[in-house]
């Protein structure tokens, strides 16, 4: 301690008070910070707010940026203050003051930091539980379903009934298709959906792990061979969005990408007639609806004659010969 | 003082006890790694020769167009053919027939400018752990600039939305080539190195507890190095690191490459981490106490204890891996009875704790040069122990964050959120740590300080974007995004990569008595420094605007953003170049000789001479008082290298002194 008072240097320092200087300068760039990220930034977060589940999210994302504002100016700023003015001054070759550790920082640091943690984890769940799991993929048997209605017929649909609309992600090497079981099953390589109502995506996969991600309807959710994965989301906004696949599936996985539309309710209940209609020679070969499908066990030849195809186009999963398919 | 340099110890290279008879051969008798290559080339013909005259008798197996059995059985007796012609197995079957030992066992080589065995020893299977260190150096180093290649690639072809330069097969190749090599690489970047060299040093210990497991954790990475590469023969691998079944049970032969060597890399890392938690538990010098030990020692000891209890179920996953694509046990095949799931967990409940392996290392080399160049003791000591144990126990009950949309049981996510966001806590300890021990010091800005900092700059953003990725809500945007790439970028190469370089620059003085060019070294770390963040700074926001890792073409309104990241990532690689040119100019040409204690440390590893003795104290040191005592002028010197006769285990050792010690 008296060497340090001695040393030409440390007097000129010992006169500032750091603490408070940091204090300070970390507060107000923490309000600026935080409002800025809040309320400049807040509003074009990522991934937009075209769906309930979409908005929910960049509310999540900008909440959690908000907190985050304060611990990075914090640590940059000390150590760009430590940087500018803890510094060895030339030819001062003497240790600094010892510290070993201080009760009341390393306390308020924990309790800090814990009470910030927990809020967090707090936060997430609320936020995962209203919006209805947020758009995340919830296995077969999803529990959080606030405000989605049951899937009470898997027959029919009617906008503003209490039963969801039921849209069956299909993902196979390397594409996607999507089946309407509500409107005669068919099955086809668009995705469309109403707006403003809930919708219920059973996502499942014929070979490999696949990712259903509607990036901007905030919807991610694996597909599995042999597995339905529930996902839920509302559209807000008609328009179109992409369709990516989020897990490495192989050779194409790059460009296994899709663009949906969200319709006005009229719109969708008109598309899915022409659909129907349309499709309804391919949809009575198609398997009879499921909630998953092993393509092994599919009558194929039947379809393949149909289409005049002479195998299995989509890299059918073969279990006798894994490798082969 | 009674710490002062020691003359060079006089001990002839390979003396071990006298009564031993070496019958020394000629260089190219004794086996060394060409025999080992010769013996692999042999091994894996004749494994290959084997699989196929037993496959051909199974159905199944037999009338596989791809000839994975035989592959895989030649994987294996391509090891076992590395490891003879290693000699590995000599002394141990000599010492079954109880014949006396052929070759001189010695642990103790002599040093890096030791006349004994010159450079020869680097190319044998030796048990000096210095020796084994400088091993892994420049092992590592290997794997780290082909996996950079590697990188470099990815970056060129991402340079446009569509795919141009490779093919998509190439692509997805050279992905999981990189990420594999790196993930292989990074398990043992520290741990190898700086664990098995400086450990033992840093405790006061002649030598390491296993020192054949040790040689064989370093001599079992080459292997696997020729393994992983040799996938690119078989038409790559198309899965990524994670190898995810059911596609890595559907894909070609080059998956069983990624299998073999990552399960070999696993087993490597076992053998690595046990013999470091044995030696630091049994091996610490009298007056060691916990309460001395390095903080860098309680990073070997933590990741040595998530080496030996996480790397087992990679293994184990790896070898489901193989059963299932050569003898169709179907571990992970929906359809059959098995499950996706199944290997998804097992890879995660691995891959969690191996991304703390990756990050512990670091922590501790930091906090090590820290006091050092901040001339003050380390703030809270038992606050930053804490926060590894912390983080080394929470990081088994976190691991289904990575299968948040995956459709597992949705009522386990609130759950897996929660631990995954209080792993956060132990890891604030390190910065908590760090920020204290700046606290009106004396900072010395020298090169290893220049890493110290970055680390804690860049693993802040990798932290901070970890609670995002921790979150479901935020995740499910997050997930599989360029938004975790740049998140793992950050922790592993922000932090574990400039905790290794800064090491280098740090502990070389000491490894082999070169100080490294310092302006060189600045001019390294400002580029890498720069151009890291100039890379993965920007895949946060690709990520976060809908780009997929590993994909090769993107959406266009996104090319902007890409074409700044993969020139940035050129740069990056060009900075790496400055370091190759450092290292071998300073290490081969300059060879500017290091002062013993350039940075005037009081690690104990500092207070022997540079390079350290062949083995390495003279006596075994009585340890004094704690690594971190910067400016108390009362503190002791860190441990007496001259204890009088008979201190050892006797009355004249200090009170509570450990009894841990041998020899």
């Amino acid at each position: 301690m008296a060497t340090e008072a001695l040393t030409p240097g440390s007097g000129a320092r010992s006169g500032r008070n750091d603490a408070a200087w940091l204090l300070t300068i970390w507060i107000v760039l923490s309000i600026i910070g935080c409002l800025l990220v809040a309320l400049v930034w807040g509003p074009h977060m990522p991934p937009g707010r075209a769906s309930v589940q979409a908005a929910s999210q960049a509310t999540d994302i900008t909440v959690l940026g908000t907190i985050a504002t304060p611990v990075v100016i914090g640590v940059l700023l000390y150590f760009g203050w430590a940087l500018a003015f803890w510094r060895q001054q030339p030819g001062d070759e003497t240790d600094a003051a010892p510290l070993h550790g201080n009760v009341k920082v390393q306390t308020t640091w924990i309790a800090g930091t814990s009470a910030i943690v927990l809020a967090l984890a707090v936060y997430g769940t609320v936020e995962l539980i209203n919006p209805a799991g947020a758009g995340a993929g919830q296995g077969p048997q999803p529990v959080f379903r606030n405000g989605m209605p049951p899937a009470a017929s898997a027959t029919s649909w009617a906008p503003g009934t209490n039963n969801i609309l039921q849209v069956q992600v299909i993902g196979q090497q390397w594409a996607w298709t999507f089946r309407y079981p509500q409107f005669g099953g068919f099955e086809t390589t668009q995705l469309v959906i109403p707006v403003n109502q809930p919708v219920q995506f059973n996502v499942t996969s014929l070979d490999v792990i696949h990712s259903f991600w509607a990036y901007t309807l905030g919807v991610k959710a694996d597909a599995n061979p042999g597995v339905n994965n529930v996902a839920y989301t509302t559209a807000t906004v008609t328009g179109d969005f992409q369709v990516r696949c989020d897990e490495l599936c192989g050779i194409w996985h790059g460009s296994m990408y899709d663009t949906g539309q969200v319709m006005s309710v009229s719109g969708f209940l008109a598309w899915t007639k022409t659909t129907a209609a349309t499709m309804a020679g391919v949809t009575k070969m198609l398997p009879p609806y499921a909630l998953t499908y092993d393509p092994t066990t599919l009558n194929l030849g039947k379809v393949n004659a149909a289409l005049g195809l002479t195998g299995a186009g989509g890299g059918y999963y073969n279990p006798a010969d894994p490798e082969q398919p | 003082m009674a710490i002062e340099a020691q003359p060079e110890s006089a001990h002839a290279p390979g003396g071990g006890e006298p009564g031993a008879t070496p019958r020394e051969r000629g260089w190219w008798m004794r086996p060394n790694v060409l025999t080992a290559l010769a013996g692999a080339v042999a091994g894996y013909y004749f494994g290959h020769w084997l699989g196929n005259f037993i496959a051909s008798q199974y159905q199944q197996v037999g009338t596989s167009d791809n000839n994975d059995f035989a592959i895989v059985i030649g994987y294996a007796f391509l090891i076992l053919g590395w490891l003879i012609g290693l000699g590995v197995f000599n002394d141990l079957v000599r010492q079954m027939l109880g014949k006396p030992l052929n070759r001189n066992v010695s642990l103790h080589e002599s040093g890096f400018n030791g006349n004994g065995n010159g450079m020869a020893k680097y190319f044998r299977f030796t048990l000096d752990h210095k020796v084994v260190g400088l091993q892994y150096l420049i092992g590592m180093l290997i794997y780290f600039f082909t996996g950079g290649l590697l990188a470099m690639g990815i970056r060129t072809e991402l340079l446009s939305p569509s795919y141009h330069v490779m093919s998509p097969t190439m692509y997805l190749q050279v992905v999981g080539e990189h990420g594999t090599m790196m993930m292989m690489m990074m398990t043992s970047v520290i741990v190898g190195p700086f664990g098995n060299y400086l450990v033992p040093i840093m405790i006061g210990s002649k030598r390491v507890a296993f020192p054949r497991l040790e040689a064989l954790s370093f001599w079992l990475t080459p292997c696997a190095y020729i393994i992983l590469l040799s996938a690119f023969l078989d038409g790559g691998f198309p899965t990524g690191w994670t190898g995810y079944a059911p596609l890595s049970i559907q894909a070609g032969e080059g998956m069983d490459a990624y299998a073999v060597a990552f399960g070999l890399m696993g087993i490597s890392v076992i053998c690595a981490g046990f013999n470091l938690v044995v030696t630091i538990i049994c091996y610490r010098a009298p007056g060691m106490r916990w309460s001395r030990l390095p903080a860098f020692v309680w990073s070997m000891l933590t990741t040595g204890f998530l080496l030996v209890l996480a790397a087992p179920v990679l293994v184990g996953g790896m070898y489901m891996i193989i059963t299932d694509r050569t003898v169709q046990t179907a571990f992970f095949v929906n359809q059959l009875g098995g499950s996706s799931y199944l290997y998804e967990d097992l890879f995660w409940f691995f891959g969690h704790p191996e991304v703390y392996i990756l990050a512990l290392p670091g922590f501790g080399i930091v906090s090590e040069m820290i006091p050092v160049f901040t001339r003050k003791p380390l703030f809270g000591y038992k606050i930053s122990v804490a926060g590894m144990f912390g983080v080394a126990i929470l990081s088994f009950f976190v691991w289904q964050h990575h299968l948040f949309d995956s459709g597992m049981d949705p009522d386990m996510r609130p759950l897996f959120m929660l631990t995954t966001e209080l792993i956060s806590i132990p890891t604030g300890f390190i910065f908590l740590v760090a920020m204290g021990t700046f606290w009106k010091a004396k900072i010395r800005l020298t090169v290893p300080m220049l890493f110290a900092i970055a680390l804690f700059i860049n693993f802040l953003f990798g932290g901070i974007s970890g609670v995002f990725l921790s979150d479901v809500p935020a995740d499910t945007t997050a997930h599989g995004s360029f938004f975790v790439m740049a998140h793992f970028h950050y922790t592993i190469m922000g932090g574990l990569l400039f905790a290794f370089f800064g090491g280098i620059y740090y502990w070389l003085p000491k490894v082999m008595g070169i100080s490294m060019n310092q302006r060189l070294g600045q001019i390294h770390f400002w580029t890498m420094f720069l151009a890291f963040n100039s890379t993965f700074m920007p895949l946060f926001a690709a990520g976060m605007l809908g780009q997929p890792r590993r994909v090769f073409e993107y959406a266009a309104n996104l090319q902007t953003l890409n074409d700044w990241v993969s020139v940035s990532a050129f740069c990056l690689g060009g900075s790496m170049c400055v370091f190759i040119f450092n290292f071998v100019m300073s290490t081969v040409v300059w060879r500017k000789k290091a002062p013993q204690n350039p940075w005037n440390s009081r690690g104990l590893e500092w207070q022997v001479p540079s390079p350290p003795p062949a083995d390495n104290f003279e006596y075994v040191p009585v340890i004094l008082s704690g690594p971190y005592e910067y400016g108390d002028p009362d503190a002791l010197p860190v441990a007496d290298l001259h204890p009088p006769a008979g201190v050892i285990g006797g009355a004249l050792a200090p009170a509570g002194a450990s009894t841990g010690s041998e020899e």
